[in-house]
């Protein structure tokens, strides 16, 4: 039990970082803070697979140019594995797409509402209904 | 364990910064602060990923999540609000309820995460490291991440850019970018 924890230690880390994120997206019913919640989680996915491509005493996944161009690249050289990296920068432009889209809706909210806190909107929404009769 | 880097010992140091941060941001009220500290996550983030040995990511981790997320949380903080108001107690207990919940999911599945560090764990043996193989015959530029993204995996790349476009679109129409529908509205 404890070995198998000292071994995977970092991902314990970056699970604890994770639930921070999720507590900060739940705690708050400021609607900016929930999205900064919301980006904290997401960078900490990131590191989890960053992490599991981690190989010890290797560096990235780039090659020496005069290695390259005269086929003379070692045999035992030891690199990070590259394919989680190419996943996350994938990830990680298509997180700030998606932030981007939910801080406009939530400057759309603030325009309509005048407010961006959840609990003042859904008193404003249950006081609107019952103005409608429903 | 496949013995000691030194990567490890900044492992370390940039878990408890990032713990640290995040902890923070919990705790702070005034959404500037919030935005900034969370733009220096990011950037803590990219320094890890090049301890990690991911040079790319941390470029673009640098870029566009300390860079631009940071500019858009400061743009929707200033066109809304500059305070989060304190939420309620119950709050905080459902909160960390869920967490808790969530938290003992995650740490059951930990056991199943490949050993940190190791080259021969099925996450580092695949097709990872065939491209490191292949490139050079195939592709034949230094990079290997660059030569997975854009050729291995390009139809990946192809459709991250239609999501950035309709993201791109999505925002431009809520708030209406555009100004026709608001010049109608002045007019009434």
């Amino acid at each position: 039990m404890v070995e198998i924890v000292a071994e995977r230690f970092t991902y314990a880390v970056i699970l604890v970082l994770m639930m921070v994120g999720l507590y900060a997206v739940i705690a708050t019913g400021n609607l900016v803070k929930r999205m900064v919640g919301l980006s904290i989680f997401q960078t900490s996915v990131f590191l989890l697979y960053i992490a599991t491509a981690k190989v010890f005493g290797g560096g990235p996944a780039i090659f020496d140019y005069d290695d390259l161009a005269y086929g003379t690249i070692p045999e035992d050289a030891i690199y990070a594995n590259p394919l989680p990296h190419v996943l996350i920068l994938t990830a990680i432009v298509v997180g700030v797409a998606t932030l981007a889209m939910g801080l406009a809706l939530v400057v759309r909210i603030r325009e309509i509402y005048g407010t961006i806190e959840d609990d003042e909107l859904s008193e404003i929404d249950h006081d609107d209904e019952l103005k409608k009769g429903v | 364990m496949t013995g000691a880097d030194i990567t490890q010992y900044f492992d370390y140091l940039f878990m408890v910064m990032l713990l640290f941060i995040g902890l923070t941001i919990i705790r702070l009220q005034n959404l500037f602060a919030v935005v900034m500290l969370t733009g220096v996550y990011s950037l803590i983030a990219a320094a890890w990923f090049v301890s990690l040995g991911a040079a790319d990511v941390a470029i673009t981790e640098a870029a566009v999540g300390a860079g631009i997320s940071t500019v858009l949380l400061l743009a929707a903080m200033l066109l809304t609000a500059g305070e989060a108001k304190p939420t309620s107690a119950f709050r905080h207990w459902a909160a960390l309820v869920v967490m808790a919940a969530a938290g003992v999911a995650v740490f059951y599945a930990l056991g199943d995460l490949p050993v940190y560090g190791a080259a021969d764990t099925p996450a580092n043996t695949g097709p990872g490291m065939a491209y490191i193989e292949r490139t050079p015959d195939e592709i034949n530029i230094p990079n290997v991440v660059t030569a997975v993204l854009a050729s291995y995996r390009g139809f990946d790349t192809m459709g991250e850019v239609f999501v950035v476009f309709a993201a791109g679109v999505g925002v431009a129409l809520l708030l209406n970018l555009s100004g026709r529908g608001r010049r109608e509205e002045d007019g009434e």
